[in-house]
């Protein structure tokens, strides 16, 4: 399976190598760069990239390219899947996922690369089981170990690994225990010149934090979940359960976790919650253009949208922009051509706008198309699908826990063209 | 922390830590020291008695093997502390032994004993450790000490320690492929393992050892699949693969009958027949394949088990199921994993990229699948170049009559796109469409033109290139646009667009015979300046023209090829004499001259604008090898399915009396799992595998007690003491088979009488209008009675009508085809099971049943003529021997009849339920799609277990299922 593993870093160094049988030579690479070369950017690289001996397997997450080297046959997918996990992995241990964090936790990344993967094959990739045989690093366990000499490998054996919920650490205590879920829903939409929706879906998370103590046993019912059109789980769910009866049943892992994912189809309307009015103009013959674009809320269910971000990619001809927003900030980077405006909260008596105008290149023609807009934004409190957990239970355990749910909409992969 | 020289004098203290090879140290270190004085300050802190002082000179070696530093001259001072007691300290040094020991062998060696130790240590986690490391150290001299800590590791009491030995495994074989024969049977006895844990593992072991060895799985085939479930997520990718392979060669293919079923209805009769008739020449044993298909039960158990995985949170299982359902399954079912291939676009670029290229490929096959998600796969301006180009073939593989206006109008939003290449695909797209949709390729063709006027030459030229393909599919209407396109010889630059307007001009010169020689002078005149394709095509216009045209272009001709006579280009030169000798008449000239236009403008035909995707489904899909689109090193070849099944006993795990209907019967793993299937078919299966011995008294009980609980049918009790009685004749089924059919053809005929208890299920189900309920349930313990005398009489209608109700819904399912026909006409009984093969039929064909043969063909045509009058007299004979009630008569229902009946047996899931059978019946000519229960409306006390959705119902199809309640 995975032979081995190299961290690239965007200027092109190998900064990690590690490997699970026999060493491959790093020269292996030169097959990646040449690659990458031909790629004008760093996502374009294929992530399958096949040398005379080796097949080269790569993600790229925090402008890091984790390649695995495979030699045999193998589904692309496991090493891919398997990589992302690496990459969460180390942002569950270091909080950030950065070449700086990694070089400078080398040791534990190593340990855990080690502990993952046995001759390739995966061995232990539930994070819970990873902390219990290796400690994150912390300030405070940082200081303690300096002093007083100890490790920070536990002591202890990987239990977990023998149980029948690998997922869930043994002996977990808290004084406070509770557990808290996070609805958040991301539109993913496309958005016409007219403002007419093209195509627009839900997709949804729930996000749980759950610290309690001991074995609990927790179901979480829905008030409808009929609108779940498409679900996956966390492995801790029953799908029994959820099958018959369509009530989330679990043994939570400790810690946060990702109980959830599901989308809701297509076919349901989705509510768009903003709206964008643009007018943007290049003129063939002078070398000025117009831009104008205001959001606006649409059917927000009487909520703020906030967090409003918009940015767009000016075509190329595009050398300066002047505009005046009425809140906000906005930037215009002239190598890159990346306009972002800050918007911030929406203000549905005061509409936000930007307006101004373009400077484009003399002497080229018009570019043909129009930027495309891109839009993020949040709205709290609400599920946008209209989803709504019911009740929260707690069995096998004698304390009462302390529950709380939030409801977040966010716009996921919001495109308006113009 | 550079090494203080303080820590000198700790050295050689460290005796403490009673280490036997640690007087070795100091020689061997000695000399490397000598070597690498920078590594000293290292060598005295792993000499010094701290651990603390140890732990921080590994820290730091660590990290440089990390940074690919070549640290192999410290070995010697690490490998003394591989028996250190700080366990951070001991890892760091087994990390730093696998990594080196390869290339510091005899050294390696020292740490074999610490090893050794462990390997006996009474903490389970200590030895497997132990095993991983001693087995990860890749030294030849010690494989027999690997042999056989493996062998006991295989019987360890710690599932856990198995596991780790079942890693071993290959890290032995590659170390030694000799040890091969030694190690199949390790695996063989890990693969008797029943913990999850192992499972994954030893499956994994398998292939890397003896993928080939596929007879080691039969035993332990139906334990697999019940296990799968909880086994972790990347076993489960392996094994899923795994069971793809072996499902190929062990079954038999469930589409058998495709063109039966796919297509439109009186295609499909005549194309029934001259598929049989080639299948039969192909095969010897036509008769076998005449024979219904019916899936073996042990196929729809690997369906039914993996089904719930393609909701996995791991991409790569969801992958694994998808592509064992696209290659497995019968076609009808394939379409579930759409959504779930679907919902994996979400994830990361790198798993859009792998999975739209799967999509990609099934999408040609199986467009149908993913027409419903076709704006999931729409481009946005922000996706990368690579996956746009892989939306765009999929957008263009599911373009068809109905959604291409739709499509055609994102694709012009892409060809605005700043994004080049991903234009240039559009454009390509568009000329596929256009191929491919008869009806839009004016619409197309005049897009494409417009685009000729772009600004971008890019963009010209991928028109023009599409242009030419799509005029030669019908010049003569065109020459407007080729005109036009002549034009654009003196603007475009881009050498494959000059040459493919060459080309369609000298081609159709014929329908622009004022503009082809002008075109031909101003080609002259630049000649010398072109590229070499565009040359090439300037002498074939030349040629054509001359042709044709003599008069005017006789001149321009004899110049073109004297310019070419004196290129560069050998390949120029070559033509240019070539076509001189061809066409030019001299008196030397041969024959050839005379039919030099019989050469040059000979019909061309169109080209075929294909996918690069096509045929790539010869993969596994979800493998290297697909993606690649070349076999990788140590790809396994996917079977084609074998003509005739294989003995399916061989997955009997014991060897039982009745041999037949315990192939059922075992399989009855975890009774727990039943639901996750789509309760298709004899989940008998799904009971367990360890309860076996039960099993068989557990089935003559429970068919004795549906016996007595149809206290008012006699027939019911005939009906299960006769499975019985097959169950034991199973092996003379030759002989008995017969008088069994006609023993059945009599129960048939006797009438039924329903339970009292139906009423209040009645009103529930009156409540819930069309919805039609299943129990999975039943399927576990009842099946088995009628499958194995399904088994036995192969498709007989007559048994089923006695007692469908009591059996797992598929094998109603079964039933009710069958009898459809019997109810119009007598003798054809059987086998309107190819009709159907949209449903899985379960029971497993019998290889001598006879009967089966009778003509399909006969059997179609008679539902052909069957008329809606004909559907309601189809009830009563069918179902006579139970007393059905009318659910929605089929006027109020609008074509849709909906019967229910009881079959009064215990639902064997759960004693307080019971089953009900529902029919359904089509009468209309229009199918009817998405047959579900919504929500039930049930009376307090009760509940239903639902069966999944049916997506489809064609004309006069049957449903019937079996509904619980209470």
């Amino acid at each position: 399976m995975i032979h081995s593993l190299f961290l690239i870093n965007a200027s092109g160094d190998i900064f990690l190598e590690k490997h699970w049988k026999s060493v491959v030579s790093r020269s292996v690479c030169d097959y990646f760069f040449e690659a990458q070369e031909r790629a004008s950017e760093a996502e374009n690289v294929p992530p399958v990239i096949s040398t005379p001996h080796h097949y080269l397997l790569s993600v790229y997450r925090h402008k890091i390219f984790f390649v695995a080297v495979i030699q045999t046959e193998v589904p692309p997918l496991f090493v891919i899947e398997f990589l992302h996990r690496v990459v969460d992995t180390f942002q569950d241990y270091f909080g950030v996922c950065s070449e700086v964090m990694i070089k400078d936790n080398v040791v534990v990344v190593y340990e855990v690369l080690e502990e993952m993967l046995d001759n390739g094959f995966p061995l232990a990739t539930e994070s819970n089981i990873l902390k219990e045989l290796i400690k994150p690093p912390t300030i405070l366990r940082t200081v303690v170990n300096t002093i007083t000499g100890s490790t920070n490998v536990g002591d202890q054996l990987p239990t977990g690994q023998l149980s029948v919920v690998p997922w869930r650490r043994t002996g977990v205590k808290y004084t406070n225990n509770e557990a808290y879920f996070d609805v958040i829903e991301e539109i993913d939409a496309i958005i016409d010149k007219s403002g007419s929706t093209i195509t627009a879906e839900i997709q949804g998370v729930i996000d749980a934090c759950v610290k309690l103590t001991g074995m609990p046993d927790l179901t979480l019912s829905f008030m409808n979940p009929r609108l779940l059109d498409d679900v996956s789980f966390h492995p801790c769910v029953r799908f029994k359960r959820w099958e018959s009866e369509r009530i989330l049943s679990f043994i939570p892992p400790d810690g946060n976790f990702r109980l959830l994912s599901y989308h809701v189809s297509a076919q349901n309307l989705v509510a768009i919650p903003v709206y964008v009015k643009h007018n943007i103009n290049f003129r063939d013959s002078s070398s000025l253009g117009r831009f104008e674009i205001t959001v606006g809320p649409k059917q927000t269910m009487g909520k703020t949208v906030e967090g409003v971000m918009v940015t767009s990619q000016m075509p190329k001809g595009v050398l300066n922009m002047s505009l005046t927003p009425s809140q906000g900030t906005h930037i215009f980077d002239p190598v890159t051509k990346l306009l972002t405006w800050d918007v911030g909260k929406i203000n549905p008596q005061k509409l936000p706008s930007l307006k101004g105008s373009m400077n484009l290149q003399a002497g080229t023609s018009k570019p043909d198309e129009n930027p495309t807009i891109n839009l993020q934004f949040k709205i709290q409190q609400l599920a946008i699908s209209g989803l709504k957990v019911n009740r929260l239970d707690m069995y096998g355990e004698k304390y009462k826990p302390f529950k709380g749910i939030k409801y977040m909409t966010k716009a996921g992969k919001f495109q308006v063209r113009t | 922390m550079a090494a203080s020289p303080a820590y000198g004098e700790e050295k050689g203290g460290s005796s403490s830590l009673g280490e036997p090879e640690y007087g070795h140290d100091p020689a061997s270190g000695g000399i490397f020291a000598s070597d690498y004085k920078r590594h000293d300050d290292l060598k005295e802190m792993l000499d010094s008695n701290k651990d603390s002082l140890k732990l921080e000179a590994m820290k730091r070696i660590v990290a440089m093997i990390a940074r690919g530093k070549n640290a192999s001259d410290l070995f010697p001072a690490v490998v003394k502390n591989v028996a250190c007691k700080n366990i951070e300290v001991k890892k760091l040094v087994y990390v730093y032994l696998v990594r080196y020991a390869e290339e510091q062998q005899d050294l390696a060696l020292l740490s074999i004993s610490t090893f050794q130790r462990g390997l006996k240590d009474p903490n389970q986690l200590i030895r497997a450790s132990a095993l991983r490391v001693l087995s990860s150290i890749r030294v030849p001299i010690i494989v027999p000490i690997m042999m056989l800590a493996i062998k006991e590791a295989a019987s360890d009491m710690s599932p856990y320690v198995r596991k780790t030995a079942a890693h071993a495994i290959p890290k032995l074989y590659s170390l030694d492929s000799d040890q091969k024969d030694q190690l199949i049977e390790v695996i063989e006895k890990l693969l008797a393992d029943k913990t999850t844990l192992v499972a994954g593992s030893v499956v994994m072991a398998f292939e890397e050892v003896c993928p080939e060895r596929i007879d080691l799985i039969h035993k332990n085939y139906r334990k697999l699949c019940n296990l799968l479930i909880d086994v972790e997520e990347w076993g489960q990718v392996v094994i899923i693969n795994m069971l793809t392979r072996y499902a190929r060669t062990q079954f038999l293919s469930p589409n058998q009958n495709e063109s039966l079923l796919e297509e439109s209805a009186e295609k499909a009769f005549y194309g029934s027949e001259e598929e049989d008739t080639k299948d039969a020449k192909a095969e010897a044993a036509s008769l076998a394949k005449r024979k219904p298909y019916v899936m073996d039960p042990d196929h729809r158990l690997l369906l039914r088990n993996t089904k719930p995985l393609l909701q996995s949170r791991n991409a790569a299982v969801v992958m694994a199921v998808a592509q064992l359902y696209f290659h497995l399954a019968p076609k009808a079912e394939v379409g579930v994993i759409a959504k779930a291939l679907v919902r994996l676009l979400r994830s990361h670029s790198e798993v859009q990229y792998v999975v739209l290229q799967n999509v990609a490929t099934m999408s040609i096959k199986r467009r149908g699948m993913f027409e419903p998600y076709l704006k999931s796969f729409y481009i946005r301006s922000t996706d990368p170049t690579q996956i746009k180009i892989l939306k765009l073939e999929v957008l263009t593989n599911l373009a068809n009559e109905t959604n291409i206006s739709t499509i055609l109008r994102e694709f012009q939003t892409y060809i605005r796109s700043m994004d080049k290449d991903f234009v240039a695909a559009t454009i390509q797209a568009i000329g596929r469409c256009a191929t491919n949709i008869g009806k839009v390729r004016d619409t197309c063709l005049n897009g494409l033109v417009q685009l000729l006027s772009n600004r971008d030459e890019l963009v010209v030229a991928e028109s023009v290139v599409v242009i030419k393909k799509l005029l030669q599919m019908q010049p003569a209407q065109h020459s407007e646009i080729i005109k036009h396109m002549a034009k654009l010889t003196d603007n475009i630059q881009v050498p494959m667009a000059r040459a493919s307007i060459l080309w369609l001009i000298g081609e159709y010169c014929e329908h622009v015979p004022k503009i082809a020689p002008d075109v031909l002078r101003k080609m002259a005149k630049s000649f010398t300046n072109e590229e070499d394709i565009v040359k090439l095509q300037v002498i074939n216009l030349a040629a054509k023209l001359y042709l044709t045209n003599s008069k005017q272009s006789k001149l321009l001709t004899q110049y073109v090829l004297n310019l070419a006579k004196y290129d560069q280009n050998y390949d120029i030169r070559d033509r240019a004499r070539f076509i001189r000798q061809l066409i030019v008449p001299t008196e030397k000239s041969g024959a050839l001259n005379k039919y030099a236009k019989k050469l040059f403008l000979a019909q061309k035909p169109a080209p075929i604008l294909e996918s690069s995707f096509k045929d790539r489904d010869h993969f596994q899909l979800g493998s290297l090898s697909h993606l690649l689109n070349a076999k990788a090193v140590g790809y396994q070849e996917l079977p084609d399915w074998p003509d005739e099944a294989p003995d399916p006993s061989v997955r009997n795990v014991e060897v039982p009396e009745w041999t037949k209907c315990t192939s059922r019967e075992k399989r009855k793993d975890k009774v727990e799992k039943p639901f996750y299937s789509d309760s298709e078919g004899e989940s008998g299966p799904t009971e367990s595998a360890d309860s076996e011995p039960e099993s068989d008294s557990e089935e003559s009980g429970s068919s004795s007690s549906s016996g007595t609980s149809s206290s008012s049918s006699e027939e019911e009790d005939e009906e299960e003491e006769e499975g019985g009685s097959e169950e034991q004749s199973e092996d003379k089924e030759g002989e008995e088979e017969e008088e069994e059919k006609r023993k059945k053809k009599k129960e048939k005929g006797g009438p039924r009488k329903a339970s009292p208890r139906s009423v209040g299920s009645e009103e529930e189900e009156e409540a819930e209008g069309k919805k039609v309920k299943k129990a999975a349930g039943p399927q576990g313990k009842k099946g088995h009675a009628e499958s194995s005398s399904e088994e036995a009489s192969a498709s007989e209608s007559s048994s089923s009508g006695s007692d469908s109700g009591t059996e797992a819904p598929t094998v109603v399912e079964a039933k009710r085809r069958k009898v459809i026909p019997s109810s119009k006409a007598g003798p054809k009984e059987i086998s309107l099971l190819d009709l159907d093969d949209f449903t899985p039929p379960p029971p497993q064909p019998v290889p001598s049943s006879s009967i089966i043969s009778t003509s399909l063909v006969t059997d179609l045509e008679g539902l052909t003529l069957t008329d809606t009058s004909l559907a309601p007299a189809l009830l009563s004979p069918a179902f006579g021997a139970v007393r059905t009630y009318e659910l929605l008569h089929r006027m109020a229902g609008e074509g849709l009849s909906v019967e229910y009946c009881f079959s009064r047996r215990p639902f064997p899931g759960d004693p307080h339920m019971v089953a009900v059978q529902i029919q359904i019946s089509n009468n209309t000519d229009a199918e009817v799609k998405s047959l579900r229960v919504s929500e039930p409306k049930l009376l307090a006390g009760m509940r239903i277990q639902e069966f999944p959705e049916i997506a489809l119902c064609f004309q006069r199809a049957w449903r019937p299922g079996t509904q619980p309640a209470w």
